[in-house]
C-alpha cells in the first residue's frame, strides 16, 4: 500500500497536463471539478499510504523512481521518502488543497480564465507534494522552485492590473534571494557528505565539523526565511494578497510558506550538530518576526492584509518552536494554522465576494446577519487563532510557548505579548467586519485617506454600484464548514497532559524525537501555563471589544501610521532599490553593454579592420604577385645562408 | 688562356642579349636579342663538355621556340612599341630593383662560399662526365635507365601541351567581342572600391 | 677537356646574373610576349648553372636534368603562346595588367 506513494504527486500532475491540453475546451465548471477530483484522489491515496506506514516497523519507506542526474560521483535520484513527517504533511496538503479547489469553483465563477486557474493550482499541488515527499535535497528544491513559480503565476493571475503583475514578480524575486542560501546549502552538503539524500547524510550529520554543520544549517535557514516570509525577506507576502483569495489561502497560509518550516524540521539532526547560537538565532528571528508582523496587523484596513501579516506572525511562531527544539510542536502549529488560516482566508474571500470585491474593512460591519454561515465559520477561526480554549490554535500555540519558556524567559515573554496582540488584531477584524454598524451604504469603495472616509457619502455614486452583501454558494460554504470543524477539534490530536495520548508527538518521534528538546514540566506547571495563555487571549479580546464595539477609546489612537505603513520597512527597501539600487543596476548594465559587449564587438571590428587593410595585397596584378615571390625567394636564400656550416 | 677568352666573349654576348631582351621597346628586337643570348649559352655549353646539349639548345631553343615566338608576334601584330615610361603599379620598379639586387647578392654569396670551400656534393661514381664514352652515349644511357620514368612522363607532358594549345587557340564558335573593360586600376581606385565594399 | 685555368664559379656568377636580369625584366615589362622571353632567359640561366655543376661534380646527371628542363620549357612556351593568342584575339591591346579580375 505504501508503494502507491508515487500516485500522490502523479494525480495532480495528470490534472495539470489534461487541463493544459484541453482545459479551455472543458471550460467552466468541468475544469474545476476535474482539478478538485484529482486532488481528492491524491488525498485518498495519502490516507492509504498513511495507514500503510503504520504497519511498517521503522515507519520509513523509500521509493526511487528513476535516476535523474548520474554524473559520476554526483548521483541524484527522483525518489520519495515516506516517513512520519512527510505523511503528516501530505495529508493536510492534499486535504486542505482539495477543500480550496472546491471553494475556487465558486469563487472564480465567471472569470474568463477559469480553466487556467485550476491548471496552476494543480501544478502547485504537484510541486508542493514533490517538495514534501522528496528523499533528497534536490527533489525538495525542485518542488521549492515549483511552488515559487506557481506562486508567481497565481499571484499575478489578474495581470491586467500592473500592481498584480508587480506583486508576482516581487514574490518570485524575494524567494530567489532566499533560494541562493538554499543552493549554497545543497552544495556544501554534497561537498561535506558526498550525498544529498536525507537517509544518507542526516544520520551522519554529527560527523561533520560543527562550523560546517552550522554553515549548512544557516544557509538552508536563509532559504527558509525567503520562502516562509520571515524578517528580512517577508516583503512579498503582504503584496501577494493581490492574487485571488483561494490562492492566498492555499499558498500563503497553508502550504507554500510552511515549506521553510518543513525544511528546518527535516534537517533537525543538522541543527543539532550545529553551534547552539544558531538555534537561538532562529528562535529570536521567529519571535521578533511574530511581534513585528503583529504590530503591523493591528493597523491594517484591508481584510486580507491583516490575515497576511497574521500569517507572517504565525510562521514566526513556528520558527520559534524550531529554534527552541520543539520540532514536533512546529509541525503541530503548522497543521492547526493550515486549518484556521485557510478558514479565515476563505471566509474573507466569501465576505469579499459578497461585498462585490470590496476589501476595505471600514466599509463593512454587521455582516453576520446577512452572511450567517460565513460569519459563524470565521468566528470559529478567530477563536482558534486567538488561542481560546478548547480550539486548536490554543493547544498548538501553548505548546510552542512552553518550549520557548524552556529555552529562555525572554522568548516566552515576547511570544506571550505577541499572543496578546494576535488576539487583539483578530478581534478587531471580526468586530469591524461582522459586528458594529453597517457601513457599506455610507462609504463607497474608492482609495481614500483614512480621515476622509467617515466624512462620507458621495451621494451621486450611491446608486451605480450598490452593494448587497449576500451569502455565498454551497461550493464556497462547504469547505468553510469542514475547515471550521477541523479548526475546532484538531487540537485534540495532542493535548499536553501526561495522561493524554500524545498522538502527534509519538507519530513524529522517529523524525523529531531524537534531537528535540524534552520537556519535563509537571502537569501543574502545564495547567498554570495554559491559564496564563487563556488570560492573555481573553484580555486581548476584551480590549478589542472595548475599543471597537464600545468605542471607549477612539480607533485612531491605537492604529498609528507607523504600523499602517509597516514600520516603513517595505517603503525603505523600495526607495533604496529605486534610488541607489537603480543607479547600481544601471551602472552594471552600462558596464555589460560597453565593456563586455564592446570587447567582443571590438574583436570583430579589429578583425574586419585588419582585413580591410590586408586585402589590398590581393590586387589582381600578376606582376605584383611575382614581386612578392621574388622577395620570398630572397628571404629563403638568406635564411639558408645563415644555416650553412662549412 | 683561350678558355678565358672564349668565356669572356660569350659572356659579353649573353649579357648584351639579356639586357637587350629586357630593354627593347619592340618585341621583335627582344626576340632577336634572345637569339643572341641563346647562341652564347650554347657555346658555353660546348666549353663545359656538354656537346649534345649545345646542339639541342641551338636546334630546339633557337630554332623552334624563338621562331614560334616570332610567329606569334607577327601573327598578332603586337610588334607595336610598348609604353616603357609609365608604371601603373606604384613602387613596382623600385621594389623590383631592390629585390632583384638582393637576389643577386645572395646568390653571389652562395657562390663565394662555393669558391672558398668547394662544392659539398659527392662526385658521381657511375656517371662520370670525364669518362671514355662519348657525351651522347652517356646521356642516352642515363636517360633510358635511371631517368626512364621522367622521360616517359615528359613525353606525356608534351602531348598534353600540344592538345592544350590546340584547344586554347582555335577559334570559338561564337565570336563576340568582350564588353569594354574597366579602366586599368591605380591605387586610388582600388582603395575606393575597397572602401565602398566595406562600408556597404 | 678539363678547364685548367678558368674558375668554374665564374659560370655560376654569369648564370646568376642572367637569372636576375631575366627576373627584372619579368617584373618590369608588361607585354606578355616579352615576359615570356624573360622567363626563357631565366630558364637558360638555370641550365647553365646545372651544366656547370655537372662539370664541377663530374656527373652527367646534371646534363640530363637540363634535357628535361629544355623539354618542359618548350611545352610551356607552346601553352603560353596559346594563352596569349586566345587573349589577344578578344582584346588585341591587352597586356599583363589587364588580366586582373581575380582580386580581393
Amino acid at each position: 500500500m505504501v508503494s502507491l506513494v508515487w500516485l500522490i504527486p502523479a494525480l495532480p500532475l495528470l490534472g495539470f497536463l489534461i487541463l493544459l491540453l484541453v482545459g479551455p475546451r472543458l471550460g467552466e465548471p468541468v475544469a474545476g471539478w476535474l482539478a478538485t477530483a484529482m486532488v481528492v484522489a491524491a488525498f485518498v491515496v495519502s490516507v492509504i499510504v498513511f495507514i500503510g506506514l503504520h504497519g511498517r516497523a521503522d515507519r520509513t519507506y523509500t521509493l526511487s523512481l528513476f535516476t535523474w542526474i548520474p554524473a559520476g560521483r554526483f548521483n541524484v535520484d527522483v525518489g520519495f521518502l515516506v516517513d512520519p513527517l512527510s505523511s503528516a504533511m501530505i495529508l493536510f496538503v492534499t486535504g486542505v488543497g482539495a477543500l480550496i479547489h472546491c471553494y475556487s469553483i465558486g469563487y472564480m465563477h465567471g472569470d474568463s480564465r477559469f480553466p487556467r486557474f485550476f491548471l496552476y493550482l494543480n501544478l502547485f499541488v504537484f510541486a508542493m507534494l514533490m517538495l514534501v515527499l522528496g528523499d533528497n535535497l534536490l527533489v525538495t528544491f525542485l518542488g521549492w522552485e515549483g511552488v515559487g513559480v506557481c506562486s508567481y503565476f497565481l499571484i499575478s493571475f489578474w495581470f491586467e492590473k500592473p500592481a498584480n503583475a508587480s506583486a508576482g514578480k516581487k514574490a518570485f524575486i524575494t524567494n530567489r534571494v532566499g533560494d541562493w542560501g538554499f543552493m549554497v546549502g545543497i552544495f556544501l552538503t554534497w561537498f561535506t557528505f558526498g550525498s544529498i539524500s536525507y537517509t544518507h547524510f542526516l544520520p551522519i550529520s554529527s560527523t561533520a565539523a560543527t562550523t560546517t554543520a552550522t554553515f549548512i544549517s544557516l544557509m538552508l535557514f536563509v532559504g527558509a526565511v525567503g520562502k516562509s516570509a520571515q524578517l528580512p525577506l517577508y516583503l512579498w507576502l503582504p503584496d501577494a494578497m493581490a492574487g485571488p483569495t483561494p490562492v492566498s489561502a492555499l499558498i500563503h497560509a497553508a502550504t507554500m510558506v510552511t515549506a521553510g518550516v518543513y525544511l528546518m524540521v527535516r534537517i533537525n539532526p543538522m541543527l543539532h550538530a550545529s553551534s547552539p547560537w544558531l538555534s537561538t538565532a532562529i528562535a529570536w528571528v521567529g519571535v521578533l518576526t511574530a511581534l513585528f508582523a503583529a504590530t503591523i496587523a493591528m493597523a491594517q484596513t484591508d481584510i486580507k492584509k491583516v490575515l497576511a501579516y497574521s500569517t507572517v506572525s504565525q510562521l514566526g511562531y513556528m520558527f520559534l518552536a524550531v529554534g527552541s527544539g520543539g520540532y514536533w510542536a512546529a509541525i503541530f502549529h503548522m497543521i492547526t494554522h493550515a486549518f484556521f488560516k485557510a478558514l479565515l482566508f476563505l471566509g474573507a474571500g466569501s465576505v469579499i465576494h459578497g461585498m462585490n470585491d470590496d476589501q476595505d474593512m471600514r466599509h463593512m460591519g454587521a455582516l453576520r446577519k446577512l452572511m450567517p454561515i460565513t460569519a459563524f465559520c470565521f468566528i470559529i477561526g478567530w477563536l482558534a487563532i486567538s488561542g481560546v480554549i478548547p480550539f486548536s490554535g490554543f493547544w498548538s500555540k501553548d505548546e510552542i510557548l512552553t518550549y520557548a519558556l524552556h529555552k529562555s524567559v525572554g522568548l516566552y515573554a515576547v511570544g506571550l505579548f505577541t499572543a496578546l496582540l494576535t488576539a487583539w488584531y483578530m478581534s478587531r477584524e471580526v468586530f469591524m467586519v461582522f459586528f458594529g454598524q453597517a457601513k457599506w451604504e455610507e462609504n463607497r469603495p474608492e482609495p481614500v485617506a483614512a480621515d476622509a472616509v467617515v466624512a462620507g457619502a458621495d451621494a451621486a455614486e450611491a446608486g451605480h454600484d450598490a452593494v448587497h452583501p449576500h451569502e455565498s454558494p454551497w461550493t464556497m460554504t462547504f469547505p468553510l464548514v469542514v475547515l471550521a470543524i477541523l479548526a475546532a477539534v484538531a487540537g485534540f490530536i495532542n493535548l499536553p497532559f501526561s495522561w493524554y495520548p500524545h498522538w502527534l508527538e509519538d507519530w513524529l518521534a522517529p523524525v523529531t524525537g531524537r534531537y528535540g528538546t524534552v520537556l519535563t514540566y509537571s502537569n501543574t506547571t502545564i495547567w498554570l501555563l495554559l491559564g496564563v495563555s487563556t488570560v492573555v487571549a481573553f484580555s486581548g479580546i476584551g480590549l478589542a471589544y472595548l475599543v471597537f464595539i464600545k468605542h471607549r477609546v477612539p480607533a485612531e489612537k491605537v492604529e498609528p501610521e507607523f504600523f499602517l505603513k509597516a514600520w516603513y520597512y517595505d517603503i525603505g527597501v523600495s526607495a533604496f532599490m529605486g534610488g541607489p539600487g537603480r543607479r547600481w543596476f544601471e551602472f552594471l548594465s552600462w558596464f555589460d553593454r560597453t565593456v563586455i559587449d564592446g570587447a567582443v564587438n571590438g574583436i570583430g571590428g579589429l578583425a574586419r579592420g585588419s582585413g580591410t587593410v590586408v586585402r589590398r595585397v590581393q590586387n589582381g596584378y600578376v606582376r605584383s604577385y611575382a614581386l612578392a615571390m621574388t622577395i620570398g625567394t630572397v628571404v629563403l636564400i638568406v635564411f639558408i645562408l645563415t644555416r650553412i656550416n662549412y | 688562356m683561350i678558355d678565358t677568352a672564349v668565356f669572356a666573349v660569350c659572356a659579353a654576348i649573353v649579357l648584351c642579349g639579356a639586357v637587350g631582351v629586357v630593354i627593347s621597346r619592340n618585341p621583335v628586337h627582344s626576340a632577336l636579342s634572345l637569339v643572341a643570348t641563346l647562341f652564347g649559352i650554347a657555346v658555353l655549353f660546348l666549353q663545359l663538355d656538354a656537346e649534345l646539349l649545345a646542339a639541342v639548345q641551338v636546334i630546339v631553343y633557337t630554332g623552334a621556340i624563338v621562331v614560334l615566338i616570332l610567329f606569334v608576334i607577327m601573327l598578332l601584330g603586337v610588334d607595336r612599341e610598348d609604353d616603357l615610361a609609365t608604371e601603373p603599379l606604384v613602387g613596382q620598379r623600385i621594389l623590383a630593383g631592390i629585390a632583384v639586387a638582393a637576389l643577386f647578392g645572395s646568390l653571389v654569396l652562395v657562390f663565394v662560399g662555393v669558391n672558398q670551400h668547394g662544392l659539398s656534393g659527392a662526385k658521381s661514381q657511375g656517371a662520370k662526365l670525364a669518362g671514355p664514352l662519348s657525351n651522347v652515349t652517356q646521356i642516352g644511357r642515363l636517360l633510358f635507365t635511371d631517368w626512364i620514368f621522367a622521360f616517359e612522363i615528359t613525353a606525356g607532358l608534351l602531348t598534353i601541351a600540344v592538345v592544350g594549345a590546340v584547344v586554347m587557340a582555335r577559334r570559338p564558335a561564337s565570336y563576340e567581342p568582350l564588353p569594354e573593360p574597366e579602366p586599368m586600376g591605380d591605387e586610388a581606385q582600388i582603395e575606393d572600391a575597397a572602401e565602398s565594399e566595406v562600408g556597404a | 677537356m678539363v678547364l685548367a685555368s678558368l674558375n668554374p664559379v665564374s659560370y655560376l656568377v654569369l648564370g646568376a646574373l642572367v637569372f636576375c636580369i631575366g627576373a627584372l625584366g619579368l617584373l618590369t615589362r608588361r607585354s606578355p610576349l616579352v615576359m615570356l622571353m624573360c622567363v626563357e632567359l631565366m630558364l637558360n640561366a638555370v641550365n647553365l648553372t646545372f651544366v656547370t655543376f655537372a662539370h664541377m661534380l663530374d656527373d652527367v646527371s646534371g646534363q640530363v636534368i637540363v634535357f628535361f628542363v629544355l623539354v618542359v620549357a618548350a611545352a610551356e612556351v607552346v601553352v603560353g603562346l596559346g594563352i596569349i593568342v586566345a587573349v589577344a584575339r578578344r582584346r588585341p591591346d591587352a597586356n599583363a595588367d589587364d588580366i586582373s579580375l581575380l582580386r580581393g
